[in-house]
This record gives structure tokens, sequence and C-alpha cells, in this order.
């Protein structure tokens, strides 16, 4: 049997075009929605659309099946404009069981459209998902929605028949049908999945012809059927001329990583622990030692901080990702690492807390413990990535940072940002800063090292082992300036804690100053960081377009601040500050500037929608 | 290298710091005997870096002129893997106390020795928390009265040896602070083993727990109450060298007099042996029971980490060539949007 390539064009049935479409694909974890979520994020990239995703993992891997813990969902929202989120309410809700609908049918837009696999809908899934009942039987519960019940199952089966599989091999490629479908009703071109599948299932060519074939047997059923009356095009975005790919957050940060390592003088040398949802910068990055990536799977997080401390010593670009619980145990090494003045980066993926939290939830409220997280006076520079490419040059900028000022920097990414896709302007790798690593050849004090001898920024030498002439200690103990022998006296404690901290506040001088998007002053400011970047943005200009009076100036440096911050904050008679935490950057904006600011919180596990943000801006400007 | 290496000596590896151990504490002779082993090491002095924890013991890098890391509680092997692995060309060294490196830091003792990096591990024993004044340690005997335990510790000790060995160490010998010949020659069989090197030292510490090594340190006690190990001899021991160490019947070590007995019939070192039996079951030796073997129980040679770690890296670079970065970013989809 082969399937028919479905016709291009439907008889007797519309093609409307829209601009924006937010879809999600549910269903249990080992139904493969991440894979037709991410096939259908590269294809609508491929296309030209403005795309922004939102993985949603279970907290379990292996939670029971059918069950709502186990539920796995990826939205993707696709436009043919620019678009920071991955949308606030879902237009197409693809869900593969009763738990899938059952948790994610609160999201779908009143009149959206509803795919369900019918098939899944039996009593022993009902009653695992805590239905008491069938919601697909009457048109009471789901007559919000244009609901479509697909046997996706029974289809798949008769899709891929004869290819000689198992019953339960043929299900597997449920999530082609799904997908083949959805790709008819937007009207993607499904190429670029099928020769992703031809690759990937190379080496088992009848799964893949299996893929394909549930592939188009979704298209085709969305073609044949009088239930999809019409189907959409969502023309490409007019996005900034150039070269483009997808790209997540992780991604990104392995890869700024390894043009950090080609680019400089210096190798990386990356140490981490397993770690929800920092892993993936592990895995990454351990394919890059052609680049001149060193990556060590340490025994815990405070044996990974460590050995970046050793490794920052050793002379090379030190860096270590971890999440919450892991940054916890890297305290006390992060303290040596800024009483050292040695140069790394802390890489903080943060995820829902306290304690285990919501390992595979976003949330950001790890700032507190960046700023304050270790014991004595020990401020670090923070640099937060706004969007998935930018995790590309934070992570660049975060080293440089960490080079020229001779201290371990901590960026905070978060779980959105990390797992979260976007197209990315690919850059020429030779317009790209080298970041300048600098390490001492020679003695700098009358034929002696003084490794603690300071320029005019504050800054300590590096010297790299191996120099000769260089011999020199480093330690956690109180040192003198200059020599770096332990000292202890109550005046050199003094004058060395001041010395930290000025140095760390001599960045400000280094990094830009904020911008604003918006009036130069008015009635209200936006002040954000981080992940919230899309949300935040998309809420302002939404404001500007009804006429308010509203600037949004989004930190990447969260210490030290921009050296314009203040001027700008006190530009606007109200500061509000939406935050995935219980408002930690603004407890940090009120004490340092005696500012007013109102919090707007939240801790859900989920990103802000535009509509949280733009409704609270306006209740701020009413009141 | 065709350049001559300066003749180092012993003056070249002290820093400019004052000591500040107690008199008479058994740190000193360590450091003393180190700064003589080393100049025979043909090693340029750059190219020594000494990391250490926290304790009396973790002071010793701020001792030697070479490069030296004084770092935390329990994490100097982890500082020294990242050391290493940034700076494979380092002759790295681990130096650390018995409650640095086998209660707080047990963890990452435990796997720089099993990943056989090449850095050596010398463990300062002195059965006492010397630098918090005098708690008892994970190495102190059952019973052990110290401040914090008025009415005698109650929680078995670990035998450092017998951790290295369950470990997959490679080499691991123990040795004395006073016995300095022994110890210089211990320092540097450690110092030439590919790999990790792990040497326990028992060290007095004079002022919290003197005299808890005497009986194998000082004369007229330790010559009955140690064994020195020598690869491929018998087990004799002893001022008159009158006794030895016999397997019985079941394999177990016994205390044999010489006299009546061929010294064939008599336990042979084979600190090559693949096995780790051998080792473990000298490592079981205790005092008062057994004499307690001083040498090198073990040395063996297996992959070494930093080596299969660079290994990789050449590898990959060439079967792929240098990273070719633009070929990174375009690499997966790509598409262009017209201006
Ligand atoms: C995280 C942490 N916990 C506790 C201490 C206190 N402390 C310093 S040294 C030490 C024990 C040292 O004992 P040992 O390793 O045997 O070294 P010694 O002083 O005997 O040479 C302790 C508990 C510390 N410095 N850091
Ligand atoms: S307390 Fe003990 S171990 Fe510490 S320096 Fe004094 S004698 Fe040595
Ligand atoms: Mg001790």
């Amino acid at each position: 049997m082969s399937v028919a390539d479905p016709p291009a064009s439907p008889e007797g049935r519309s093609k409307e075009a829209i601009d924006t479409v937010v879809i999600r694909f549910c269903g249990d974890s080992g139904d493969g929605m991440q894979l037709a979520g991410t096939q259908f994020t590269n294809v609508s990239a491929v296309f030209g659309n403005d795309v922004s995703t939102l993985p949603d993992f279970p907290a379990e891997i292996r939670a029971p099946i059918g069950t709502v813990a186990g539920v796995s969902g990826f939205q993707i929202c696709f436009s043919s404009k620019d678009i920071f989120t991955p949308g606030d309410e879902v237009d197409t809700l693809v869900a593969m069981n009763p738990a899938a609908l059952k948790s994610n049918v609160a999201d779908l837009k009143r009149g959206g459209t509803l795919i369900v696999n019918e098939d899944a809908f039996e009593a022993s899934n009902l009653k695992k998902a805590g239905y008491d009942h069938n919601p697909l039987d009457g048109d009471e519960e789901l007559a919000a929605y244009r609901v479509h019940k697909v046997p996706m199952t029974r289809l798949t089966r008769d899709s891929v028949e004869g290819l000689g599989l198992s019953q339960s091999e043929a299900d597997r490629s449920k999530n082609f049908f799904a997908l083949g479908l959805v790709y008819w009703l937007y009207d993607r071109d499904s190429k670029p999945t099928e020769d992703w599948v031809q690759t990937k299932f190379a080496k088992k060519p009848e799964i893949a012809e299996a893929n394909i074939r549930a592939l188009k047997g979704g298209s085709n059923f969305g073609f044949s059927t009088e239930a999809f009356t019409v189907h959409y095009e969502v023309p490409p975005a007019q996005l900034a001329p150039g070269k483009y790919r997808k790209i997540t957050g992780n991604e990104a940060v392995a890869m700024g990583l390894a043009t950090a390592a080609r680019l400089s003088n210096a190798d990386v040398v990356f140490s981490g622990y397993p770690i929800t949802p920092a892993s993936d910068i592990l895995h990454e990055l351990s394919k890059f030692k052609h680049f001149g990536v060193t990556t060590f799977q340490a025994e815990d997080e405070i044996a990974a901080m460590s050995a970046t401390c050793g490794a920052a010593f050793g002379g090379a670009m030190a860096v270590t990702a971890s999440s919450g619980p892991g940054i916890c145990l890297k305290g006390e090494a992060m303290g040596l690492g800024m009483i050292t003045e040695l140069p790394m980066v802390i890489i903080d993926v943060q995820r829902g807390g306290p304690s285990t939290g919501l390992p595979t939830k976003t949330e950001q409220s790890d700032l507190l413990l960046a700023m304050f997280g270790r014991n004595g006076e020990s401020p670090l520079p923070i640099i937060a990535p706004q969007t998935p490419g930018d995790c590309f040059w934070a992570i660049q900028e975060a080293m440089r940072v960490a080079v020229e000022f001779m201290t371990p920097v901590v960026l905070l990414s978060d779980g959105y940002v990390a797992n979260g896709a976007e197209p990315w302007m690919v850059p020429k790798a030779s317009d790209i800063e080298p970041i300048k690593v600098d390490f001492l050849t020679a003695p700098n004090q009358d034929d002696e090292f003084h490794p603690y001898l300071r320029d005019e920024r504050l800054v300590r030498p590096w010297a790299r082992p191996g120099t000769p002439g260089l011999e020199h200690r480093v330690g956690g103990l109180e040192k003198k300036d200059g020599t770096g022998n332990v000292e202890y006296s109550p005046e050199n404690h003094q004058h060395m804690s001041d010395t930290r901290a000025r140095k760390i506040a001599n960045v400000a001088d280094f990094i830009p100053e904020q911008e604003i998007d918006g009036p130069e002053s008015g009635e209200l400011l936006v002040l954000s960081w981080g992940g919230t970047f899309g949300s935040c943005r998309t809420a302002v200009r939404q404001a500007q377009q009804d006429g308010r009076s509203v600037a949004h100036a989004h930190l990447r440096y969260l210490n030290p601040f921009p050296r314009n911050l203040e001027s700008i904050i006190r530009s606007y008679k109200k500061v509000l500050i939406p935050e995935l935490n219980l408002g930690q950057l603004s407890l940090i904006v009120r004490s340092t500037f005696l500012v007013d600011a109102v919090s707007f919180n939240k801790v859900q596990g989920k990103p802000f929608k535009v509509i949280e943000v733009f409704n609270k801006i306006n209740d701020l400007l009413n009141s | 290298m065709s350049t001559l290496l300066p003749q180092l000596t012993a003056k070249d590896f002290a820093s400019d710091q004052e000591i500040r151990w107690c008199p008479r504490c058994g740190d000193y002779s360590i450091l003393a005997q180190m700064k003589k082993v080393l100049p025979e090491l043909g090693i340029p002095r750059e190219q020594f870096c000494f990391v250490s924890g926290i304790g009396c013991s973790s002071r010793f890098p701020y001792y030697m002129n070479t490069y030296g890391f004084h770092s935390i509680h329990g994490r100097a092997p982890a500082i020294a893997s990242g050391v290493k692995l940034a700076n494979p060309d380092l002759q790295v060294w681990v130096i650390t106390g018995d409650g640095d490196a086998l209660s707080i830091g047990g963890n990452h003792l435990m796997h720089a020795i099993r990943r056989n990096l090449d850095i050596n591990i010398i463990l300062f024993n002195n059965q006492i928390y010397g630098l918090t004044k005098g708690q008892y340690s994970p190495t102190s005997p059952l019973g052990s009265k110290t401040k914090s335990t008025p009415y005698g510790s109650v929680d078995n000790p670990l035998n450092p040896l017998s951790v290295a060995i369950g470990c997959e160490a490679t080499f691991v010998a123990r040795s004395v602070d006073v016995d300095t010949r022994h110890l210089a020659a211990t320092l540097r069989r450690a110092a030439n083993h590919k790999g990790t090197s792990f040497v326990e030292v028992y060290q007095d510490c004079n002022v919290f727990n003197s005299g808890a090594f005497f009986y194998a340190s000082k004369k007229g006690q330790k010559e009955n109450n140690i064994v020195y190990l020598e690869h491929g001899k018998p087990l004799i021991f002893g001022k008159e060298r009158d006794k030895g160490i016999r397997l019985n019947a079941h394999g177990r070590p016994e205390v044999v007099e010489l006299s009546g007995i061929s010294e064939d019939d008599l336990l042979f070192h084979d600190e090559e042996a693949d096995d780790p039996s051998l080792a473990f079951l000298l490592a079981q030796m205790r005092h008062p029971e057994f004499p307690e073997p001083l040498g090198v129980l073990r040395n063996v040679s297996r992959t070494v980490y930093d080596e299969a770690v660079r290994d990789q890296v050449s590898h990959a670079r060439e079967t792929l060539g240098e990273g070719d970065l633009e070929k990174l970013f375009n690499s997966g989809d790509t598409w262009v949007v017209e201006a």
C-alpha cells in the first residue's frame, strides 16, 4: 500500500489567512509530543514564520501511563508578525488522551479547535485521568470548542498496515498522524519532517516508512474529512533580513561557549552535574571538544563548582551550570572563587523552588540567591539572558566580564528561556568579538610577582600555572592586597572587603547603559528582567498602542545595575516590577533606590501571559 | 627538552611565609621531605601545583614556593581535578587531612581515585581534627576520648588504605612523618606513578593527639609494630628480623617466628598484582594484632582520566578538524529572509 500525497487545496473548502496561531500538542509522556511540537516548530521556522515555543515536561520521567502527572505538552506560537511569547491562549489543542485533555483544556480559547484521539477515551484511561464519565459524550461539556473526535489509533494502524510492525510499534506513529493533520490544517509543508524522519530512522527503514505514512495519513484525513471546513494559512513573518535558524536557550549557551573557546586563546573547561533544566548544556557541550571545550561530569555540584575554581586557577575559561538545588550546593565554592578573584561563570537555569520544587517548570526565584547566597560580603556580577537566542550573547558577555574583572559571574537563565525556541539570526563568526584573555608572563613589581596587585579598575592579574617566576598561592583565607599573603588584620579585612565590592561596582562602567522601549518619561515604567522579556514587551507595546504613557526597561544586568538605571526609574511616576517570584528584584530596587515600586508576582511554574501584565499595567494607570 | 634545568634545591621550594604549625607537629617533617624530593624529580618549579582543603595539614601549600591553592574543606580533590583538566602538564599534589579527606570530602576523594586522575594525594592522618582543636575524626579509634567525645567515641573508624583500595586506587602507600628516608622514598614513588597516587602518612598532632603513632615511629617500638613492604620480597620484621607474616590455611595472615621456617613459606609482596586482594589484606593488618605495613601496597597501571580526556579532545580535533564556527552556527535547518 502506498499513501498518496494529499492534494494541495481541497475542493469546496476555504483557506483563510491569519497572522498568529497558538497550537499545543499534549499527550502522555510516551506519545511523542515534544517531537511533534519540535517538528512543527522547525517546519514553521523554515517556512519563515516567527516562532516562540513553550515545552512543558512532566515532573516524572515515567509517571504512570495515562495519568495527569504523566502529561507532556508542547506549545508553539507561529506568526507572520514579530512575536515575543508562545502565546497566552491556545487556538488549537491536540489532546492524545483524557489526562491531556483534562489538564490542558482550560487554556484553550473559547471557540478554539480541539482535536482529540477518541480511541484513547476508553474506560481505563478515563479512570486514570480521574474522569467519572467520558467528556466526549454529549454536547455540553466541550460546547465552547470546535471538537474533532478523530480515531487516531485506528487510523494510524490503518496507515502503516502491511509494514509488518507490531501493534505497539504501529501505535508509536500516532504523533505523526496528529502532526500530519495539523500540518494540513495550517497548510504546512511536511517535506522537512519527512527528510528528518528519513535521516533519523535511516537504520530502521520500516519505522521511517511508518512515520511518513502516518504523517501523510493525518494530512489526508484532514483533507478528505468534511469535518474540517476551513484550513488556515499563516504567511511568513517580516523578520529582519538575514539567515535564520531555530535555537533553544540551552543550545545557544553551548554554542556561545564553543565560540568563546574557539575565538580566544584559552580553552573552556565546563564542569557540571546533571540537573533539569540545565543538563542539556552539558550534553551539547560534550560534542564540542574540537572547539577547545573540555567537559567534566563531576560527582556532585560541590565538586563541579570546586573543579571550576580549579580550572580557573589552572588558566581555563571555567564554567559550570546547574539549577536551584545545585546552586545551593555550589555556594561555598562560589565564595572561594570570589575571594580568590578568579574568572568563571556559574549558569543557573532557574526552576520552580524551593528545594526540589517544580523541576521541569520555570521560575525567577533565584535572584536573591545569586545576589546574596554566600557567606560574608561576596557580591558577584549577574547577567540574565532575555530570550533563547540571547543566551548565545549573554554567556559570552558573562565570560567577558569574568575575565575582564577577575571574578565569578552568575548567568541567570530559566527553564522557559532554556527550553524555549525562537528563530535566531545566524551570526558571522568573524563579526564576533573574541574574549581577550591576558595571562601575565613576567613579575609585576620589582622582579616579584604580586598576585593581588590591582589596576585602576581594581582588577588583579591572572597568572597561569606553568609560567616561570609567577609561582604563587591563592586561597580562601583573607589576604593582603598586593602580595596575597594571608593577613587577618582588621584594617586589611575592611580594605579588602571594600575593594572587592568596589571592583564589582566598577563593572557598571563596562556594561552598556540601560535601554528603554517607549517614552523617556511618563506615568509608568515596567521594569522586568530575564525570561519575562517577551510577555512584558508585548504587554507594554499593546498598552502603548492604546495611547498609554508607559515605557519598558528590561534588565539584562542585575548586578551591578546599569549606571543610568536610577535616572530612568526617577523619570516615571510609577514603577511596576513583574517577576516570576514573590518580589525579589522589587526588594533590591526598592532598597537600592528608595522607590515605591509595585510588585507583580506569579509563581505557578508558568511564564506570564501577556494579558496578565497588560491588565496590571492598566490597573495601575487607572488607579 | 635540550636546555638543562637549573639544579634546584630544597631551599628553592621554600616560600617566604612563616610556618605556623605548633612546635614538633609532624607536618614539619613531611614538608621537609617534600622539599627534598621535588628537586630530584627533574621538573621545573613552575610545573608543580599544590592543592589543599582546610585543616592544619592543608596550610601546606603556603609553605611551598610553587603554584598553590588552599581551598575549602574537603574539596581539594575536586579542585585539583579542575586544575589538571585545565592544565594537564602540571604535576598536581593534593594535601589533605583525615577529616578533610575522609569526612567532609569523602565523596570527592572516592571519585578522584576511581577516575585515576594523574595526581598525588597525601593524607596526613593524625586521627584528630587539629585545626578545630581536637574533635575526633573518622580515623580516630573506637573509644577515643576527645573534646566532642568525652565518654569515648562510639563510631567505627575508617581505614584510609582500605578506602583507597576499595575505590580501585592504582597506587596505595603508607609512611610515617618522622621516618624520613622511607617517607622521601614513598613521596618519590608517588610522584612518579601515572594515575592517582594515594599515600597515607601517619602524622603526629603534638597538641591534640600526641603519641597516636609512636608505636610505629619510636625506636624500640616500631621494629615490632611495622613491616616494610618490598616488591617481590617476603614480609619480614622485628628488631632482629626474626619474624614474618605467613598465610594460614584459611588464607589469613599470621605472625610467625622465623626460626625453623623457610622464608619461602612467608607471604611475598606483589605490589603489581592485578587483583587487589593482597593489597586489601595488607591494609587490614592493624596494630596491635599485626605489624602494620609501610611502603607501597599497590602499584598498577590503568587508564589515566586526564590523559583519556585529552585523547578524546585531540581525537575530535583530528577527525572533525578544528571546530568550524560557521558550520556550527549553520547546522540544522536554516532559512533566509530576503531584504
Ligand atoms: C565547611 C566547613 N566546615 C567546617 C570547617 C571547620 N574545620 C576546619 S578544619 C576541620 C577539620 C580538620 O581536620 P583534618 O582534616 O583532620 O585536618 P588537621 O587539622 O587535623 O590537619 C574542620 C572541621 C570548615 N572550615 N569548613
Ligand atoms: S594542632 Fe596538631 S596538627 Fe595542628 S599544627 Fe598543632 S600539632 Fe600540628
Ligand atoms: Mg587530622
